[in-house]
């Protein structure tokens, strides 16, 4: 039956990694602002028109 | 394009004509002068942004969303208008960060709207090798921006976001700005905790539910309760501090808040659990406990929702601009409101802010003080004479000299009224909080007197029947009844640009028994329907004319008469406009003037030629118009009641005590009479303060009030209403300080806000006798000491549960049947 002792642990230990990323993720702002980046995913990159010299304006 | 000129060249006068609409903004081509790329422009702005776009690769812009453009004024403002934000003593206010190399910026923009708006302000940096990365946060209508300040100065970055259509949005509110952020990330760390020890605490307790323990023996049980009860602590300790905290505060202050059998019921639950596992004698309820506790914070959450762009709090520093033109002894120079002094020389141009209270020096001051005291009418002031803060200049531009300080101008001294003191969200009398004082007293006698019952027939039992009584009757179900329908009601009501501050409003709306309705912006408003033409009638032909000359000018009156008038829109040969006089140009060859009647008379009509002629006194015409030389009418502007006005007030009366208050004159009392049928009290040139005492004598007199209102001059009686409504033309524009913004479209439906929340109170107290009725059942079996583990367990989620469920579908229900649930929740909540 020990083998139940080794499941528990192992799932507990997934779990509480779940919740150190939460806690990272809550921490780092993500959950401040959930519409723009609904939004962001539309636009796509634009093909590229005028060359690659505007990427050094970076 | 020619097919469009054919059309307007054969198309009958006074017949709509097909106009083409602005690849930029969307908005009609009046005259086909801006055109590039075979695109055509509504005005020379657009066009500009458009070829500064396609020239720095940007027109991907245009793919993403049709017409995603905002007009841009082609009067945009000067450079010199943000030279101010090159002063240290401001940019320490505004940057989020700064250092020797790059800054960060938030700046709030009003006029992000879509998607493309997203995406080219996420792209600045291609506009300018200055500019870094940007951040948008579409719901507060917000860019934080990095530049390297050595590269592009502020005032640089400020000027380049006007000129593409986003003007940054300064007032002196934003800058005092302070996010609450912290606060909201504990609230969603707490309920993913709680989450998880829900979740985890039920996995580990499926074997006891099933009776599957005898499988894995005692061992199992032991070390089953002894993780639940480690994962239970950070939940107890954590996700429901609040609970303890707001119990505690209750008990101080004497009064028994529903926090107080919560914080009873959690913690009968906690020490027993131990109990029970110390002892071997049960795996304890710690399931019960932090699934509980996660309902408890979901209904938390769905009351204390938020909308991030409207701002429930306000007060004349919003409206405030930041900065205003300080004349000094070598020209002009832009400076900082909170840098100015008395004394100052102020140069104000037409549709400037007057900040503080100030004396005329220079210039045909005509003032505008609608925002201020509701007067609809702009006075036109003496030189020398005295001008308040909060005026809006019209016309040319005038100079001032200010005579007090900003914080102690008349505006801002309404905000020194006790109302503005007060807090608003601490409602110890509401309906929970009623319930609950009763619900404690009972809860606390049954588990005492079930404890004292045992401790004479069966000592033993004594103690877990006295605990039994507390665990089931822990109010899980009574503290989620009201959020969770009132939060419903915001939501709905959201979806109807109606937004409640909090969902504590949606109780104190149930209770008004008497409304007070402000006149001027609330009641009436400044539309097309209230141009009258006095004069010989005017032509088909002359109509289109007048239409297309005012269509080219951003005045107030001009955008009135333009759609009075209808549609029309051709071509305007050598178009001239006099700051504070009027508009003139040659239209199907025929010379147009419109304006002010003494401009007018004097530019427009030589003596001699024969004209319509001018009533005197002449004051009750705003406009004159002159058609080659004569005068051919006047326009009368007067303001018009909203769109069913009359029914809305019928609606009203029948039910509630009404009054209309106006800081207009009387000249209106007769018509309002008539419309309120003699039953209102109806009271004109009123003060901010007597708007705010007449409040007061009315919630004296036992009455709770609501007030209507909309702009500055309402604030203090906004504020001193049980219920303050601040009516807004546009949702996320300026509104002062109240309960419920109410989209000005939208307030015919007030009678159905009202009635919704009355029927909102009615589902709480049924969702309040359904947490009873499971109560006196779960209590009884506790009483009698037959409670089991499983029961209790499977009880307490089904009552709260069913009562989430009555709450929310009930509501949506009343809703639908109210004809009040609107599409999907628009972008601006």
């Amino acid at each position: 039956m020990s083998v139940v002792i080794i499941l528990i642990l192992a799932s507990l230990a997934v779990g509480l990694g779940f919740v150190g990323a939460f806690v990272w993720c809550v921490r780092s702002g993500q959950y401040e602002d959930t519409t723009t980046p609904s939004l962001r995913i539309l636009s796509d990159e634009p093909p590229p028109k005028t060359g690659k010299s505007k990427k050094t304006l970076k | 394009m020619s097919q469009v000129v054919l059309e307007l060249q054969i198309a009958p006068a006074g017949t709509p004509h097909a106009v083409a609409s602005c690849f930029h903004c969307g908005e009609p081509c009046p005259d086909r002068a801006f055109v590039a790329d075979g695109r055509s422009f509504c005005c020379f702005g657009c066009q500009t942004v458009f070829s500064l776009l396609r020239e720095n690769g940007l027109d991907h812009f245009y793919q993403l969303q049709s017409a995603p453009g905002t007009r841009v004024r082609s009067t945009a403002a000067p450079a010199a208008k943000w030279k101010f934000l090159d002063d240290p003593v401001v940019q320490e206010r505004l940057y989020d960060f700064a250092d020797a190399t790059q800054a960060r910026v938030t700046l709030h923009l009003p006029a992000i709207h879509c998607v493309a708006c997203v995406w080219l302000l996420e792209n600045l940096f291609q506009l300018h090798p200055g500019i870094g990365k940007t951040r948008v946060n579409f719901t507060r209508r917000e860019a934080a921006i990095t530049f390297v300040p050595a590269k592009i100065k502020f005032s640089e970055l400020a000027a380049l976001l006007a000129s593409i259509g986003y003007e940054p949005q300064l007032t002196l509110g934003e800058t005092e700005h302070v996010p609450a952020s912290p606060l909201r990330q504990k609230a969603w760390l707490q309920i993913g905790l709680a989450a998880f020890g829900f979740g985890n605490i039920m996995l580990l307790s499926l074997p006891f539910y099933f009776g599957l323990d005898s499988l894995n023996g005692p061992w199992f049980r032991a070390l089953a309760g002894w993780l639940n009860l480690a994962m239970a602590l950070p939940v107890v300790t954590f996700s429901a501090s609040d609970f303890w905290r707001a119990a505690w505060l209750g008990l101080r202050q004497r009064t028994l808040t529903l926090e107080v059998p919560i914080a009873m019921g959690l913690a009968a639950i906690y020490l027993s659990s131990i109990f029970q596992v110390a002892t071997h004698r049960g795996p304890g309820y710690c399931d019960s406990l932090t699934g509980l506790i996660f309902f408890l914070l979901c209904g938390r959450l769905f009351q204390k929702k938020t909308y991030d762009r409207m701002t429930f709090d306000r007060d004349y520093k919003g409206f405030f601009p930041l900065s205003v033109t300080r004349k000094t002894a070598d020209g002009e120079e832009s400076v900082a409101i909170s840098r100015l002094r008395t004394g100052d020389r102020l140069l104000l141009r037409h549709g400037e802010l007057l900040p503080a209270d100030a004396r005329l020096v220079a210039g045909a001051a005509c003032v505008d003080y609608s925002f201020v005291t509701g007067e609809a009418e702009p006075v036109a002031c003496a030189p020398d004479s005295h001008l308040y803060a909060g005026g809006r200049q019209v016309g040319g531009a005038i100079e001032v000299e200010t005579v007090k300080p900003v914080a102690q101008s008349y505006l801002a001294s309404l905000w020194n009224n006790e109302a503005f003191r007060k807090p608003r969200d601490l409602d110890l009398n509401s309906l929970t909080n009623r319930y609950s004082r009763q619900f404690t007293k009972l809860v606390g006698g049954a588990a005492l007197g079930a404890a004292a019952f045992w401790l004479f027939r069966e000592p033993a039992k004594s103690l877990p029947a006295f605990t039994s009584v507390l665990i089931v009757a822990c109010p899980c179900a009574l503290a989620l009844a009201a959020p969770l329908t009132h939060g419903t009601v915001q939501r709905l009501l959201a979806r109807r640009r109606i937004f409640l501050r909090n969902a504590l409003v949606v109780e104190r709306l149930a209770a008004v028994d008497a409304i007070v309705l402000d006149k001027t912006g609330t009641l009436t408003t400044p539309d097309e329907r209230g141009v009258q033409f006095q004069g010989p009638a005017l032509s088909a032909a002359e109509r289109d004319w007048i239409s297309s000359l005012a269509r080219h000018s951003t005045h107030p009156n001009s955008l009135r008469i333009a759609p009075a008038l209808g549609a029309a829109a051709l071509p305007v040969a050598d178009f001239q406009e006099t700051p504070g006089g009027g508009i003139a140009g040659q239209i199907a060859g025929h010379r147009l003037c419109l304006g002010s009647p003494a401009w007018v008379r004097s530019r427009c009509n030589p003596a001699g030629s024969p004209s319509w002629p001018v009533p005197e006194p002449a004051a009750a015409l705003s406009v004159l118009v002159a058609v080659n030389g004569r005068v051919r009418g006047g326009f009368a502007l007067e303001n018009s009641l909203r769109p069913e006005v009359e029914q809305l007030i019928a609606r009203l009366g029948a039910r509630y005590e009404l009054a209309l208050l106006s800081g207009d004159n009387g000249r209106e009392t007769a018509r309002f009479d008539k419309l309120f049928g003699g039953r209102a009290v109806l009271k004109f040139n009123q003060s901010p303060a007597d708007k705010l005492q007449f409040i007061r004598d009315l919630q004296q007199r036992g009455r709770t009030v609501m007030m209507v209102g909309d702009g500055l001059n309402d604030a203090g009686a906004l504020q001193q209403a049980d219920v303050g409504v601040a009516v807004v033309e546009a949702v996320g524009a300026f509104s002062p300080a109240s309960d419920v913004i109410l989209d000005a479209a939208e307030l015919t439906r007030l009678p159905r806000v009202l009635e919704f929340s009355r029927s909102a109170t009615r589902i709480v107290r049924a969702g309040f006798l359904i947490s009873a009725l499971y109560n006196l059942i779960g209590v009884s079996i506790a009483a009698a000491g037959l409670l089991q583990p499983m029961v209790c367990a499977i009880l307490m989620p089904i009552s709260s549960a069913s009562v989430v469920f009555f709450a929310c579908s009930a509501t949506t229900w009343t809703a639908r049947r109210m004809d009040l649930l609107g599409g999907p929740l628009p972008a601006a909540a």
